[in-house]
């Protein structure tokens, strides 16, 4: 993008004032060589966004934005429902409470690098991934609304993991308000044969390593240890929350006129709040959410035992669980007064910082676990949230896209790409070359710049890096 | 009317940043439907690879013709999750009844079968990014859209 159509506010915060239809400014978060990278569209969307009713304060771009369905990924937007505020579909997207967990294991790099083989063909056999793959649970009509109600709690009532995994997951592991009548037929098919499956794309499960401490402190208190292995998985609400997102979004389209809406782009559809159809998509991301977190929950469970298969007595604490595709009900302080809003984070992960009231009492001090996923070979990054709560409480998610899936697989062949990553000692198994040619690390920005970009801008602090070993893709 | 058989349908996928755009052309609205829907199964596999040993009849009906477009290829993106199956060849009627539109299909494919088929990437959904569906200037019809990965 042109950077000079920007604003400077200050060092790496960029502005775009109000212009047409728009409601409130743009803000962007990013380096100034991450703004002149992005995409045109990111602008032309988030200027969309601003556009929306009821919407607070500005709407934000992340430092890994790029272009999205009517919301950037890597958007941040509040709609306050006293001023006719909205909720959209397209702001939480097709795969509702996509996310990433992260597992502690203990184990010295050393101790895991002379099973490497082992360990990621025994990943690979543990977790369902790809096109195709089922899980090994399929719900009965009861069995699916009490996970859609019930979330990861559900999840661990059923045998799938640990109580003490709950206050490690956002919303202690099932978020309230969920519906499953609001959720269709055809969803809750999709979804029947899917929990505890990892999915395709950019989804994905890594083993390891903890390579470098940017807050030693902190780093102790989340029980991240230089040297150390922990297995981070990424997926989302599967085949339901992508039928969930396909039926509303629809819907919203359709009802635009009804509600008064502009919209921009159709991919906006929206509805306010205060409405039933507002409602009623509410209640269903609720559930999808749940799905997402039972999901989730299942699949560090198959991770538990197949590990724990290889490395007896192996204990693996949940460090924390986050979704970056959601609409949260949040108090906020705006124009010096706290306001409830509906916190739109579409490719965006929540970071409330130190002494938030909804962190559990053993994160208070430190702030909440952000969770920043690389791509397939690259790091990852563990961050906290920081005090201030920028962007009502958000940072990044992950590297983001910097070329399309077309050009990744003109450029690179997979067979190739898995060959150069296992020379540089990270063991990928995936059922597709191509799928890996697609997700090739150097397909995606340099996720060290964002999450540099995230703390200079003072929306998160760095607390370790952590670099695969193995990486297992649908 | 149905998709004449013979060469292939003309289909090619468009670039987005994070995705992929599908885009069929035809003689009609039913061709480039039929086009798009190859391009769609080209997300996941090699259409070639695919053997029509199953057909499954499609149904949908909309206000407009691009929404149409889109719920077809949402209901082919079920068919394909719930029966896990792809699909490489498809029999297309579109019709306009009144103020709507009718698309009424034969979908022929196959159970995936992963070291054959190699699927890539499931889709989630067809979007109303770069949605387009009717005639063209130059004479023909597009029928396109991005889809979710």
């Amino acid at each position: 993008m042109e950077v000079d159509r920007f604003e400077p506010v200050e060092e790496g915060v960029w502005r775009l004032a109000p212009e047409g239809r728009m409601r409130v400014p743009a803000l962007l978060f990013a380096s100034r060589a991450l703004l002149a990278a992005m995409d045109d569209k990111v602008a032309e969307q988030l200027a969309g966004v601003a556009s929306l009713p009821g919407i607070v304060e500005a709407a934000f771009a992340m430092p890994d934005a790029h272009w999205g369905y009517g919301f950037p990924i890597g958007g941040v937007a509040a709609f306050d429902p006293e001023e006719g505020g909205v909720v959209s579909a397209g702001g939480v997207g097709f795969d509702i409470s996509c996310g990433v967990r992260t597992l502690l294991t203990g184990l010295q790099a050393g101790e895991v690098r002379d099973h490497l083989e082992r360990v990621a063909d025994a990943l690979s056999r543990a977790i369902p991934a790809g096109v195709g793959s089922h899980g090994s649970l399929r719900l009965t009509n009861a069995e699916m609304e009490a996970m859609l109600t019930g979330g990861a709690r559900w999840a661990v009532a059923r045998g799938y993991g640990e109580e003490a995994d709950l206050e490690r997951v956002e919303e202690g592991g099932r978020l309230a308000g969920a519906d499953p009548a609001a959720v269709s037929e055809r969803a809750k098919v999709r979804q029947r044969d899917e929990v505890g499956t990892l999915g395709s794309g950019n989804h994905y499960l890594e083993v390891q390593v903890v390579d470098r401490l940017y807050r030693a402190e902190v780093a102790a208190r989340l029980g991240l240890v230089e040297g150390e292995v922990v297995v981070s998985l990424h997926c989302g609400s599967r085949g339901l929350g992508h039928q969930i997102g396909t039926d509303y979004l629809k819907e919203m389209v359709a009802a635009a006129a009804r509600h008064h809406l502009h919209l921009p782009d159709r991919e906006l559809a929206a509805a306010p709040v205060d409405s039933p159809l507002g409602r009623a998509y509410l209640r269903a991301m609720a559930a999808g959410v749940n799905c997402a977190l039972a999901n989730r929950q299942v699949l560090t469970h198959l991770v538990r035992r197949a590990l724990g298969r290889l490395f007896p007595g192996l204990a693996m604490d949940l460090l924390y669980d986050v979704s970056h595709n959601t609409c949260k009900v949040e108090s906020h302080p705006v124009g010096g007064r706290r306001r409830r809003l509906y916190v739109h984070r579409k490719g965006a992960t929540r970071a409330f910082g130190p002494g938030h009231p909804e962190l559990p009492p053993a994160l208070a001090e430190v702030g909440q676990p952000v969770l920043i996923g690389g791509a397939m070979g690259t790091a990852s990054h563990v961050l906290v949230g920081a005090a201030g709560g920028r962007a009502f409480a958000s940072a990044c998610h992950g590297a983001g896209r910097a070329m399309s899936r077309n050009q990744a697989r003109k450029r690179w062949r997979g067979r190739a790409v898995v060959r150069a990553l296992a020379t540089g000692g990270v063991l990928v198994r995936s059922p597709s070359y191509r799928g890996v040619a697609e997700e090739a690390p150097a397909a995606y920005k340099d996720v060290d710049a964002v999450v540099a970009a995230t703390e200079a801008t003072g929306l998160a602090r760095r607390v370790a890096r952590l670099r695969p070993l193995v990486c297992i893709k649908g | 009317m149905p998709h004449a058989n013979g060469s292939p349908p003309p289909w090619e996928h468009f670039e987005h940043g994070a995705d992929v755009g599908v885009r069929g052309r035809g003689a009609s609205a039913a061709e480039a439907f039929a086009a798009a829907a190859v391009a769609l199964t080209a997300v996941v596999t090699d259409p070639t690879r695919v053997a029509p040993r199953k057909a499954v009849a499609i149904e949908v009906r909309e206000a407009t013709l691009e929404l149409l477009l889109v719920a077809w290829l949402d209901a082919l993106i079920y068919a394909m999750a719930v029966r896990t199956m792809l699909f490489g060849r498809f029999e297309v009627a579109v019709t306009k009844e009144g103020e709507a539109w009718r698309l009424t299909a034969t979908a022929w494919g196959e159970g995936v079968a992963v070291a054959r088929h190699r699927p890539t990437v499931e889709v989630k959904g067809a979007t109303f990014t770069e949605l387009r569906a009717g005639p063209t200037a130059t004479g023909g019809w597009i029928a396109q859209c991005v889809v979710d990965v």
